[in-house]
């Protein structure tokens, strides 16, 4: 297959930046598109131009690194479907394709296609967790889950963090990455006793982090590879209107 | 100089902090024997740890609980992009739940054994009984298992066990226990008791009169290199599956913080014990860049076959049963399709050669599923398998309900590591090895849902309370920042990034490793032979010296330089592969995942040589391209007796 690609460039954070169009004659319908820019890379490597930066480590589809915007979507054209896991079948001879970073005020552009998601860690490390030191443990089967807690419990942890939905929503919010690990703990008996501080300081940081607000627009679970379902942002919403007044009544 | 090859026997390795007396009892006599250090002093302490996966996140979080003041470090951009995310199918706990047998010396047992007798048996009964406390552990942190109706936990099987002690989160365990890990490490940070390093690579570790006392690193965005000082290090930057270019690891994956101790004075064990893996999808062209596990659970429910005619290329679903060969059950009876890896792996190289392979160059088998789906439905098969399915699609453009799936081996994990002894401590003092990294627990064959397991021991349980028996004892004073052997190691650190820059040869990065990796397959493979062996001992010192002379390292080294990362991760690869060779070719035995083809039995099964064998090989650097020295370690099996592994 023949690609003409129209690649975002941008030396570091303060570049302005600029997209550059390159040609790659030798792509086979089988590569993932990451392995398309490996090829693209190793042309423009022997031809003494800078390769082009982008993040990636997996690629399998779970870690979440890959983060480029491919003919304006996130991931690109497939659903479901991770950057690393998109293959060039679904693209044409001859197609032209447009690929830039994760755009959105909360992840700067690092270098190219390279964005920084530290916001993210910053969210989990503000409550997204269950406080349970090691060793503090009660026997596994000491508190039974029942099985459709564990599976919604499942579905929402299933979220590899990549930002998809951040770069895809209009507002540029965080809202389904912070929705599903509200929906995570607390399906989970063991996510209770801090349901409440959880919710608050996690929204507190998604907001200090320059994220914007949910407005509906539901764009994020449309981008979202793993397919963490909208209600999520529902659970998040009413987990929060619940926390503030618990709040307000032990004030 | 020397011929490599020529390496010389020095002192046996003596673990000295092996407990003896009754094996149910060393672990809870050793945790005793450890001195304590008073939690006052736990805050002056400072310790270094390098990785994040599932033992490096864990020991991080756990370090910090205790109080110790922790650095971490991963090159990716968060603690939780970690490899251990992709392991998918589970991780063995000896609850005995199911009631069906299985017992902690049962789960020693199957490990000690599926090893092929090439693991301590002490740190495998201690990986044994700490695997019941990781389950309760990760519970509690909120980990989403799969559960039954009934609320409790569900168990599936794995190979190499005839008990089902597999717990599981759908086809994304690795990802769950991570996140797990990860969470408690993100909690540790808020608190302020880990700080956290990403995108930073460890380049040097730095010793100080003997000890480890910090590292290099190199911050990937900015490219600034400078040392980072510490009371002890602990190592936890997982295994080197990616010398042969194309395995299951993650693009990232490396063996520099390894290499770099073990050029330091750390002992590397058994490099060669690698795991081929049965159920990849196979390679599909040259642009191929990884190679993607299909987990090992499928082979609970799907069924290998070959068409018995050689050369038959009938669309699978139109070749009767008749016609099929279904090499596993019909050679291994008592365990069918759930034998362990390595000895699947063989079974389908076998078959391939036999020029029964299916696919593209012959170089494929089918894993089938239409006997389950037929028995239980569609969707009980989705419900247990449905992410496994959807990503073969995704990459074949098959889809696996109707046409049986295509698979082949691909490395994936390394048994070989750092030695260490049973405190998880490496050769040179306060340098401490967990995880994937550490040769300690598998021997020669990894059993399935075995890695998530032992990460999670080493991590929560084991070095949390090993290191601080040498905190307590040390009693170090400060590192001055200016002491010659820090300023030796970031000179070292700045000279290699500096050659590589300079070079500015023709021959990029990727094509050395493409080669590398090529001879690796081709010679130090699922099958060696002392010819093959003595030919990539020749050819790769040949192809690291173009290396370091033509390879074409752009940008600059003051800046996000993603081809000057993988540089010097090609660099190590090398000197690794150059030693796994070696290591190949002196144990003149097959055991587990080596098999060395003129060590077979009769029926072509691996023939292990217990006489002169028996013992894990700890080698010592002596310089690039120098003959390094054996350092033997003796095993002694005084539970399990070795026998011929039979899955008959």
């Amino acid at each position: 297959m023949k690609l003409h690609l129209k690649v975002w460039r941008q030396r570091d954070a303060d570049d302005r930046g600029h997209m550059a169009t390159y040609d790659v004659d030798d792509a086979s319908p089988d590569m993932s598109f990451l392995e398309l820019l490996d090829v693209l890379n190793e042309k423009l490597t022997v031809e003494g131009e800078e390769p082009v930066a982008f993040d990636h480590d997996c690629r399998e589809g779970i870690c979440g690194a890959c983060s480029m915007v491919i003919d304006g979507q996130p991931h690109g054209p497939e659903k479901a479907t991770t950057t690393c896991q998109l293959h060039m079948r679904h693209f044409s001879d001859g197609d032209t394709i447009t690929v830039e970073p994760f755009r959105a005020g909360a992840f700067p552009v690092v270098k190219d296609l390279v964005v920084d998601r530290g916001a993210f860690d910053r969210i989990i490390a503000a409550g997204g967790y269950v406080s349970a030191p090691t060793g503090s443990a009660p026997d596994a089967h000491a508190v039974p889950v029942p099985k459709d807690q564990a599976d919604r419990a499942f579905t929402a942890a299933a979220c590899i963090g990549c930002g998809a939905c951040v770069a895809a929503c209009p507002n540029g919010s965080g809202s389904l990455f912070l929705g599903a690990k509200i929906t995570h703990l607390g399906e989970m008996p063991q996510g209770q006793p801090e349901r409440n501080s959880r919710v608050l300081a996690m929204v507190d940081e998604h907001d200090a982090a320059g994220f914007g607000g949910c407005t509906n627009t539901g764009e994020c679970a449309v981008a979202c590879p793993k397919e963490i379902p909208l209600d999520v942002i529902s659970q998040l919403n009413r987990d929060y209107l619940a926390a503030r007044r618990a709040r307000r009544r032990s004030a | 100089m020397t011929t490599y090859s020529d390496f010389t026997v020095g002192d046996p390795a003596a673990d000295r902090a092996a407990p003896d007396g009754p094996i149910e009892t060393r672990w809870e006599r050793r945790r005793f024997g450890v001195k304590l250090v008073n939690p006052a002093n736990k805050r002056k302490m400072h310790v270094i740890v390098v990785g994040t996966g599932l033992a490096g996140g864990s020991a991080s979080a756990t370090l910090a609980e205790l109080g110790y003041r922790v650095s971490s470090f991963c090159y990716q951009d968060s603690p939780r992009r970690a490899h251990s995310i992709a392991a998918q199918g589970g991780i063995n706990a000896a609850k005995n739940y199911r009631n069906d047998g299985d017992s902690v010396y049962r789960l020693f047992y199957d490990t000690v054994k599926g090893g092929d007798f090439r693991a301590r048996e002490s740190n495998v009964h201690r990986l044994a009984e700490i695997s019941r406390q990781i389950i309760d552990q990760c519970v509690a942190q909120g980990v989403p298992f799969a559960r039954e109706y009934g609320g409790l936990l569900d168990n599936r099987s794995f190979g190499g066990a005839q008990v089902s002690r597999t717990f599981y989160a759908r086809g994304q365990t690795g990802q769950q226990l991570l996140l797990g890990a990860y969470q408690a490490l993100e909690r540790q940070v808020d608190a302020g008791g880990v700080t956290m390093y990403p995108r930073h690579e460890m380049l040097e570790l730095i010793v100080v009169d003997g000890h480890a006392r910090g590292i290099v690193a190199r911050d990937l965005v900015t490219g600034e290199t400078r040392s980072h000082l510490a009371d002890a290090v602990v190592l936890a930057s997982g295994g080197y599956g990616n010398v042969f270019f194309l395995s299951t690891n993650a693009k990232g994956c490396n063996v520099t913080a390894s290499w770099r101790a073990h050029r330091k004075g750390a002992l590397f064990a058994n490099p060669c014990f690698t795991q081929i893996h049965p159920t990849c999808i196979p390679v599909s062209g040259d642009h191929q860049s990884k190679l993607t596990l299909m987990s090992e659970s499928l082979r609970n429910d799907g069924r290998v076959w070959v068409p018995a005619r050689k050369g038959d290329d009938r669309d699978p679903n139109l070749i009767p049963e008749a016609e099929r060969d279904y090499f596993l059950e019909r050679q291994y009876p008592a365990f069918g399709n759930l034998v362990p890896r390595d000895i699947a792996s063989r079974a389908a190289k076998n078959v391939c050669d036999e020029g029964r392979g299916v696919g593209p160059g012959g170089l494929g088998v089918f894993l089938d599923f239409a006997e389950v789906i037929g028995r239980l439905g569609r969707p009980a098969v989705e419900a247990k398998y449905g992410n496994l399915f959807q990503m073969y699609q995704r990459i074949t453009g098959e889809d696996p309900y109707q046409v049986p799936m295509r698979i082949y081996p691909a490395v994936h994990y390394t048994m070989g590591g750092l030695w260490v002894d049973y405190d998880l401590q490496s050769t040179i003092p306060g340098l401490f090895v967990v995880g994937e990294a550490n040769f300690s627990d598998h021997g020669a064959n990894r059993l399935g849902a075995s890695a998530l397991m032992q990460g999670l021991a080493d991590g929560y349980f084991v070095l949390p309370s090993t290191i601080g028996d040498y905190l307590a004892t040390s009693g170090h004073d400060p590192v001055d920042p200016d002491h010659p052997a820090v300023l030796a190691a970031e000179q070292d650190v700045a000279h290699r990034i500096d050659t590589l820059l300079s070079i500015k040869g023709t021959r990029t990065v990727d094509s050395f490793h493409r080669e590398l990796g090529h001879l690796m397959w081709e010679h130090c493979g699922m099958e060696r032979t002392e010819a093959g062996l003595r030919k990539a001992l020749d050819r790769i010192p040949e192809l690291r010296k173009e290396f370091w002379e033509n390879v074409l390292v752009p940008g600059t080294g003051v800046e996000l330089n993603q081809s000057l990362e993988r540089a010097g991760r090609v660099g190590d690869f090398f000197e690794l592969a150059e030693l796994m060779c070696l290591d190949a070719l002196h144990r003149n035995e097959s055991c587990g995942g080596h098999f060395r083809a003129e060590s077979q039995t009769p029926d072509g099964e691996a023939a292990r040589d217990d006489e002169n064998f028996s013992y894990a090989a700890a080698w010592e650097f002596t310089g690039r391209g120098e003959a390094p020295v054996l350092h033997k370690e003796d095993l002694a099996f005084e539970y399990v007796a070795p026998t011929q592994r039979s899955y008959k």
